[in-house]
């Protein structure tokens, strides 16, 4: 765990927003602003956040299926941009996706075991002859049976699916995967096998996750360390043990304490945020926190704080000019 | 419910289903079910009357109309499919490099699909035919250049949503080239209105052969099509009402049967289509 | 107990082409007056259908209620007539969903749409049903319920609109509540917002709550009384505190442990092996034994019903009712 197998660097991502029939309305949001931060080889990076945090812009930055407005990912030490597209084809089977839905991530009229292959083929991995003994080992991996092979997608239940999602990831034996929301749209007893399937295969493959989600509970879980995002920024970097015991950045303390628990000891006083997240069209000027922080002053007003590491722990990094 | 068992419970399309295979076989099987050679005339019997011999009676020169009716479906098929066919291919490539994409070349190809919408169909294909030979080939062809508009609007309408499913993206991310993902993830899934699209466009080439070749500048006597039969049906209406009212009623029931099956389709494969 | 609702022996069920599927299948409990229940369970444990069922609201076809009786205020709402069952939904029983957007009518205000409630069921006139659709705003915490009231919903947030559906909800005083996954669709930080103003409201009003959710940290938050189903039945039934300190069936067990917890941080969790199996292809007997690590050869011979426990609790499972596992505390991770 030294060298950082990713590397953003001042991402930004904006979309143009339409607006109305009059125009009215439109105008840039800022999806991702200003986004800088490392993932070692072998580490899990957990990225959280609630709905327009930019989350899901920033994990398909990463891997270039979105096209950054400014700045750069670099990707064991290339820089994405500048690779034409036929090599990017070619490096793509080393950073994967796996998705949130499990319905909408599989193509409908493909039967599992081709969905699996297909990736294989593609970058001629394995011998013609080989293919389908290897995809048979993947499902067996993943939890799938064998006999599935040659089923259809619709058969199956989101769990399933998701396990087909990943099967179809590890195809291409790649050493980094986004895993955007991966257990939300599913069942708790399912999820946490999911959950368990992905923290086994890191330790055997050495894998390097981003894992996405708006569930701290489920980012404590699998992060070795946890970036929280806010508006398109990340408001507070730090290991997930650091984040979870002494939180600093304001948003990062409602948001623990926000979440609901089944236990009744040692939980964080409940601090409701007043007031919703701001339009990202029409972002607050400054921290753009500050509309809903209990502890804004003037200062939060004016000036965007920048992600800074904490004085007593410099792996702890905060973007709150009071804390 | 499968596909196939939805369509069999819908009645209307069913009966068009019913209509289209009856067509198929008797166009396939012309040369069996047929009683004469259609060419072959008899200047003994013109004009004659529905009879044992003749069941849908002679015409001008006396030849045999069911003979003729019978040859002329193959015609009417033939332009059909094809034609639509040709339109189909053009638009369904169009649409799907406009889909997947889009910026520039979305732009291109929708202000050329806006071009090719602001002539009147009907009146270009007028216009092209005075210039080539009106062969039956130039026919399906003209008709399939100028009728592929609304297929590649379609197209292009399935792939900007398809581009935004997660499994084209899963694609993508695997390194697959773009011809690979529209080819094998994306056209799949965008066929279902294509193929509505294509039956509903067989009706309208057939009719637009009709009309052509009633106009005397479609399919070339003697080779029989519906359309030029109807024309000599017109001259002698007041003689031989059986010469307009068998290919009369032969286009009507083949473009209504072709109709219903599209409907059907339509609401068969993707109830989402239905309100268009 | 001062029993508002009572399901008895409840039977749902759905005709599809595959065959007939049995969603609810026997389920009885009971709603105190002012009481806040939370119905948990995992997708298709028959949880939703529970709700509709008691609403009469279930589409049929396909779906049928085959039995039981929901008694409310001592009338059996299945018995009703479809008039006077219009008379008790949005009156006597309200219920809010978990989308937002799709339960609010995008071409109307939502003033309008608070407003007509009232005035169909409290005979209100145009004027007096706008002016307490503007009091009901004020009663969610919408701020600036006066030119609110004027607007559409797509003009609001997600939390705004929900607190929009709660409003309408509560404009007929109704007894009981029933919020079917409310705040699933909303972010954390909402989610807080709406689940602290619903527990504000039913304070104040002194209706009764029917929660429904996935979500056990909800559940332990927000309610008093817990009903566990798994695959159309109840398993265990209890006090939330009671329930969650020591789940006694082996389903509440494994779903507590299978729960991602903050201050975890244990990497690995534990897990139910298997899934939900589809309700045609249920087990014999006990419906969790597949699943079950504690499961014997008698699980698979009778079908365990709910009996009690001690101390309020009833559960369907004889091995460790009899055990007297409720002091098994250990059974927590």
């Amino acid at each position: 765990m030294s060298t950082a197998l990713l590397k953003t660097v001042s991402l930004v991502k904006s979309f143009s927003a339409a607006g109305n029939l009059f125009g009215r309305g439109g105008g840039t949001v800022h999806a991702v602003n200003d986004v800088s931060l490392e993932i070692k080889s072998g580490e899990t990076l957990g990225i959280v956040g609630e709905s327009g945090s930019g989350k899901s812009t920033l994990g398909r930055l990463m891997l270039r299926l979105l096209e950054p407005s400014a700045g750069r990912v670099e990707f064991d030490g290339v820089d994405l941009a500048s690779l034409p597209r036929r090599e990017l084809r070619r490096l793509r089977r080393r950073m994967q996706i796996v998705f949130q839905d499990p319905y909408a991530s599989l193509n409908p009229r493909m039967r599992i075991g081709a969905i699996i292959a297909e990736g294989m083929r593609v970058h001629d991995l394995a011998p013609r002859a080989e293919v389908k003994q290897q995809v048979l080992d993947l499902m067996e991996r993943v939890g799938l049976s064998r006999d599935v092979f040659d089923r259809y997608p619709h058969e199956f239940s989101g769990g399933q699916r998701q396990r087909v999602g990943i099967a179809r990831a590890l195809a291409v034996s790649p050493s980094f995967i986004v895993a955007d929301e991966p257990v939300s749209a599913l069942d708790v007893s399912i999820g946490a096998q999911i959950l368990n399937l992905f923290i086994d295969l890191q330790e055997e493959r050495k894998l390097t996750y981003a894992f996405i989600s708006h569930d701290l509970r489920v980012i404590e879980h699998i992060s070795h360390r946890v970036a929280v995002m806010y508006l398109g920024r990340v408001v507070e970097l730090a290991p997930a043990r650091s984040i979870y015991t002494s939180p600093r950045h304001p948003y990062t303390q409602a948001l623990l304490s926000a979440v609901p628990t089944v236990e009744e000891k040692g939980r964080v006083e409940r601090v409701v945020l007043g007031g919703e997240v701001p339009s990202p069209l029409n972002p607050p000027p400054g921290c753009a926190f500050h509309p809903r922080c209990p502890l804004a002053e003037e200062r939060c007003r004016i000036e965007v704080p920048e992600l800074k590491a904490q004085r007593e722990d410099a792996t702890h990094q905060s973007a709150c000019h009071l804390r | 419910m499968s596909t196939w068992q939805r369509l069999r419970s819908n009645r209307l399309a069913l009966s068009g289903g019913i209509v289209v295979a009856l067509l198929a076989f008797v166009a396939l099987f012309a040369p069996w079910l047929a009683p004469y050679d259609p060419g072959e005339f008899n200047a003994a019997e013109v004009l004659q009357g529905l009879s044992r011999q003749h069941p849908l009676g002679t015409d001008g020169i006396g030849r045999d109309v069911l003979s003729r009716m019978i040859y002329g479906s193959r015609i009417s098929l033939l332009v059909g499919f094809v034609s639509v066919g040709i339109a189909s291919f053009i638009g369904v490539t169009l649409g799907a490099l406009a889909g997947y994409f889009r910026g520039i070349v979305d732009t291109v190809i929708m202000r050329f699909v806006d071009v090719m919408l602001t002539f009147p169909t009907f009146f270009l294909i007028l216009a092209v035919i005075a210039y080539l030979d009106a062969t039956i080939w130039n026919i399906m062809v003209v008709i399939g250049v100028t009728s592929w508009m609304g297929v590649c609007r379609l197209v292009r309408a399935e792939l900007l949503s398809l581009r935004e499913r997660e499994f084209m993206i899963a694609a993508e991310g695997l390194g697959m080239s773009p011809l690979r993902v529209i080819l094998r993830h994306g056209l799949p899934n965008a066929m279902a209105p294509v193929f509505v699209a294509f039956i509903l466009g067989v009706a309208g080439a057939i009719l637009t052969e009709s009309a052509l070749s009633f106009l005397g500048i479609g399919v070339q006597p003697p080779t029989p099509s519906w359309g030029n039969i109807l024309t000599e049906g017109k001259d002698t209406l007041e003689v031989a009402w059986w010469l307009s009212v068998c290919p009369g009623l032969a286009i009507l029931i083949t473009v209504l049967g072709y109709n219903l099956l599209g409907e059907g389709l339509r609401d068969v494969l993707d109830p989402r289509l239905k309100s268009r | 107990m001062n029993g508002l609702l009572s399901v008895e022996n409840l039977q749902t069920e759905f005709h599809t082409e595959e065959g007939r599927a049995v969603a609810v299948d026997g389920v009885s409990f009971t709603i105190a007056e002012g009481s806040s229940t939370a119905l948990v369970g995992e997708s298709g444990c028959g949880k939703s259908v529970t709700a509709m069922s008691i609403m009469r609201l279930i589409q049929s076809p396909p779906g049928y209620i085959r039995g039981g009786r929901v008694m409310f205020d001592g009338r059996d709402l299945l018995s009703l007539g479809e008039a006077e069952m219009r008379a008790v939904r949005g009156n006597d029983i309200a219920m809010i969903f978990q989308e937002p957007m799709t339960s609010l009518n995008p071409v109307l205000t939502i003033g309008y749409q608070i407003a007509e409630a009232l005035r169909v069921h409290r005979s209100l006139g145009k004027r007096e049903a706008w002016e307490a659709a503007v009091r009901m705003l004020e009663l969610v915490e919408i701020p600036d319920p006066a030119e609110r009231v004027a607007t559409y919903p797509h003009q609001l947030s997600g939390g705004m609109r929900q607190r929009v559906m709660i409003a309408m909800a509560l404009s007929c005083d109704p007894r009981l509540l029933i919020a079917d996954e409310p705040t699933t669709a909303l972010d954390v930080t909402i989610q807080a917002q709406i689940l602290e103003l619903m527990e504000a409201l039913r304070e104040k009003t002194g209706m009764a709550l029917l929660l429904i959710t996935h979500d056990l940290g909800v559940v332990a938050e927000h309610c008093e009384q817990v009903l566990v189903m798994y695959a159309g039945r109840v398993v265990e039934q209890g006090a939330v505190a009671d329930v969650f300190a020591a789940p006694a069936h082996p389903y509440t067990r494994g779903l507590l442990r299978s729960l991602p917890r903050l201050g975890g941080s244990g990497k690995r969790l534990a897990t139910i092996p298997g899934m939900v199996p589809p309700l045609d292809r249920l087990p014999s007997g006990c419906r969790f034994r597949d699943r079950c690590e504690s499961a014997e050869a008698a699980c698979a011979a009778s079908d365990p019903q709910l009996q009690e426990c001690g101390s309020g609790r009833t559960m369907a499972c004889p091995l460790w009712c009899e055990l007297g596992s409720l002091a098994a505390t250990e059974s927590r991770p």
